[in-house]
């Protein structure tokens, strides 16, 4: 029998503080300056909506996003619960600090330095935590020596309308359907409509919710390409929830949805684990590979 | 679409002039109020004690605002969902707050105290903080500082840009333009 010890891994070493500029630049940066792809989303919105109200609000959300570059404000007063996930890669070695400190550090500077309102209170007395921790951090170690980071500032209103529930196996898709639009519809003009739906399906309670969340970081306007299913799920979805109605800001129209993203896993013999993450339409994120 | 221009404090006339639809520019004083705040005046008017505002013919932003960067008025701000203050917003109406800023449909409580009393329940868009901000002229800190944002300022606004939601008739503008819309 050989050894089971690896001599020959090159393990690269990544200094804390790097981390944590890192980290402040991400939330900084997704507060203030709009991904292209949900811009872009705006305008096909717009040449697609056929409300009067419709397109007025559109055209406010995109001179809003304009404004908010240049003046380098935040797009939204909620600047919301610093979510972040990790992708470690395991032959790295974190020197001078501890990785999710300083994580928690990088946020605590963003939302100090950047301007970004304080978010996060105690759930009972609701006092104010004054530095928008603790961060929501989600860790995965993969193969390699580098660092993934994104970081996703989430708004507590969209967050609200949000929902998760088991149903049975003989629910099938209908059923995974039906919660999907019930949600969404419930939600009304809550969620700062044009919405992107994140669905995660299968894997159990927790496992469902993180993947309706992850899908809510795919590109606006790519389809999943792992499963024919969730494909075909999706595009049936978003057309149903946009013959909703709500429309922008919740005034009526043809563009509810911009994009529903369906993230699938096996799950256990009795179960049909279904999450809606709800995103309002300043749908932010950014990411970084150190 | 044709909007029109209002002006605090808002008198029984000029509310009983606004309909479900209608766009608006508000210039005036306003107050901001959320969550907290809300409970805290509940709970003062419960036990009667004198109000750190007073809510006669008072306006209420539901918002809390990012920080004042240097040199500015404002940081960004915007509605947030005003379901979270039905459960409070009857009884600040009984005790003479007349118009309410936020996103989303109110409770049936709250439509009826708006109908009884001669309120109004403006809708602003939610997610344009950066663009809203410019309407702000003047900030003053007037209670609960303790809560940071969600502490009630007093904001001086001009032409700041809302739709009538649910007016004084009971009229519900995101219920009818919603039906206007669905397939």
């Amino acid at each position: 029998m050989g050894t089971e010890i690896e001599t020959k891994t090159k393990i690269r070493r990544i200094n804390a503080k790097k981390i944590t500029r890192a980290v402040k630049k991400l939330f900084i940066e997704a507060n203030t300056v709009l991904g292209e792809d949900v811009f872009e989303a705006f305008h096909l919105a717009s040449s697609r909506e056929e409300s009067a109200t419709g397109k007025e609000v559109l055209k406010k959300i995109i001179e809003n996003v304009d404004i908010a570059r240049r003046k380098k404000m935040p797009i939204c007063q909620d600047t919301g619960l610093a979510v972040v996930f990790v992708e470690m890669g395991q032959d790295v070695h974190i020197t001078g600090g501890e990785l999710h400190e300083a994580i928690e550090e990088g946020v605590r500077q963003a939302y100090a330095d950047g301007y970004l309102r304080k978010s996060v209170c105690d759930p009972f007395t609701r006092a104010n935590t004054t530095n928008n921790l603790p961060a929501i951090i989600h860790m995965d170690v993969v193969s390699g020596n580098q660092v993934k980071i994104i970081a996703m500032p989430k708004g507590g209103g969209s967050e609200n309308c949000s929902a998760a529930k088991m149903l049975t196996p003989a629910a099938g898709i209908e059923g995974v359907k039906k919660f999907v639009l019930e949600t969404v519809e419930n939600a009304g003009a809550n969620p700062c409509p044009p919405i992107i739906v994140g669905v995660g399906i299968g894997g159990s309670l927790e496992q469902a919710c993180v993947m309706a969340k992850k899908a809510l970081l795919r590109p606006v306007g790519e389809a999943n390409r792992v499963d024919e299913r969730a494909e075909q799920i999706e595009k049936e979805l978003l057309a149903s929830i946009n013959n909703l109605g709500i429309g922008p800001a919740g005034l009526g129209g043809r563009v509810t949805a911009l994009a529903v993203n369906i993230e699938m896993m096996p799950c256990h013999i009795a179960s049909l684990p279904v999450a809606v993450n709800i995103q309002c339409h300043v749908a932010r994120h950014k990411e970084t590979t150190l | 679409m044709e909007t029109r221009k209002i002006k605090t404090p808002l008198t029984e006339e000029i509310i009983r002039s606004l309909h479900a639809g209608d766009m608006v520019l508000l210039s005036g004083e306003i107050y901001t109020a959320r969550d907290v705040a809300h409970r805290r005046l509940y709970e003062s008017l419960l036990k009667g004690e004198k109000l750190p505002i007073d809510l006669t013919q008072a306006v209420i932003f539901y918002a809390a605002p990012t920080p004042r960067p240097p040199k500015k008025v404002i940081g960004s701000i915007g509605p947030t969902t005003s379901y979270r203050m039905d459960s409070f917003t009857p009884k600040l109406i009984e005790a003479g707050l007349r118009a309410m800023i936020g996103k989303g449909n109110r409770s049936p409580e709250v439509v009826e105290a708006i109908k009884t009393n001669n309120a109004v329940y403006f809708g602003a868009i939610g997610g344009i903080a950066a663009l809203m901000s410019q309407c702000v002229k003047k900030v003053e800190m007037v209670a609960y500082e303790d809560l940071g944002p969600e502490a009630i300022r007093k904001l001086t606004v001009k032409d700041f840009p809302l739709l009538v939601v649910n007016d004084f008739q009971g009229n519900d503008l995101y219920l009818s333009t919603q039906n206007n819309w669905r397939i």
